[in-house]
């Protein structure tokens, strides 16, 4: 039995799912939404480098180079106004973030 | 059932169940580690799939750097995660149905696909047969990619700065060094000659 793209497409969109969900039933902890977040962009990564494998396209892996670069920057500035948040008001409760309008 | 195929079985299972994981253990600590564990099993995965440098890339970037951030803030928050956890069996039949409906169009798509010949053919870098995977990625990366990678190196600065403007706390009672008052002080505003009688004191 040999592994197709279709089998890594499949856990690429278990991955998706699992990051959607995380999203979802963790709303009021935003630490674990950004992971979710991180988790769906490995999940776009994953299809990405096995549809470059297999057409043997290596423009692929290059989008998926930069799609990670762009997940460090959201995780760095994410947890950058985290912080800042958290020292403000001392919580991190996502409810309380609507103060924010303007 | 060859090596190949038993190791990609290993590397999703595992990967799947940290992932799941991560949304669903209560101490956030738990979370980053099992994120780290998804990691580590995506980067085996990659090795599968012959992309090796992004392989090694992403434990060096995911995990010595993005898991490591969150692990950071997660023990620098002083917050009752419990609190934070209540709404986990609220919202779980609408997440439930999301999830059902995501995953249906996902496989709805995945069966449906084909790809035309026409676009194997057109193909934006082609791998080169005898080069290593990192120099092929090079090869291209520096020359055809050239404006993105440093549109990507630009993004990396923002971030670096923001996070930095962002984080950056001045303290009003802490006294910190100025570098143009130091060079502004010359000989006649620093040394006082003071002439002193002898034997008399100051």
């Amino acid at each position: 039995m040999t592994i197709g793209l279709t089998h890594y497409l499949t856990v690429a969109a278990i991955l998706f799912t699992l990051g959607v969900l995380g999203i979802i039933l963790n709303r009021k902890n935003i630490i674990i939404i950004l992971m979710s977040v991180e988790l769906i962009l490995l999940s776009v990564n994953i299809n990405l480098v096995s549809f470059s494998s297999y057409l043997g396209d290596l423009t692929g892996q290059v989008f998926s180079l930069f799609i990670l670069t762009v997940a460090a920057a959201e995780a760095a500035i994410g947890l950058a106004i985290l912080v800042t948040y958290y020292r403000n008001r001392g919580s991190i409760a996502v409810e309380d973030i609507n103060v924010l309008k303007g | 059932m060859n090596v190949a195929a038993a190791f990609f079985y290993l590397f999703s299972i595992t990967m799947i169940a940290s992932a799941f994981m991560v949304i669903a253990a209560r101490n956030p600590v738990h979370s980053v580690l099992f994120l780290i564990l998804a990691f580590v099993n995506a980067s085996g995965l990659f090795l599968l799939l012959g992309a090796e440098f992004l392989a090694m890339i992403l434990v060096v970037v995911y995990v010595g750097a993005v898991a490591v951030l969150f692990l950071f803030v997660v023990m620098m928050l002083d917050v009752d995660f419990a609190e934070l956890k209540q709404g986990f069996l609220q919202y779980l039949p609408v997440g439930a149905l999301i999830g059902i409906v995501v995953a249906i169009e996902l496989v709805l798509v995945m069966t449906g696909w084909t790809s035309s010949n026409a676009s194997i053919a057109s193909s934006g870098a082609p791998a080169a047969p005898d080069v290593s995977n990192t120099a092929a990625l090079g090869q291209v990366l520096y020359t055809k990619y050239l404006y993105f990678f440093q549109a990507a190196g630009l993004i990396l600065l923002t971030a670096m700065i923001g996070a930095i403007v962002l984080t950056l706390s001045h303290k009003p009672d802490v006294r910190r060094q100025v570098i143009a008052d130091q060079n502004a002080r010359d000989r006649k505003t620093a040394v006082e000659l003071k002439k002193v009688p002898s034997r008399a004191g100051v």
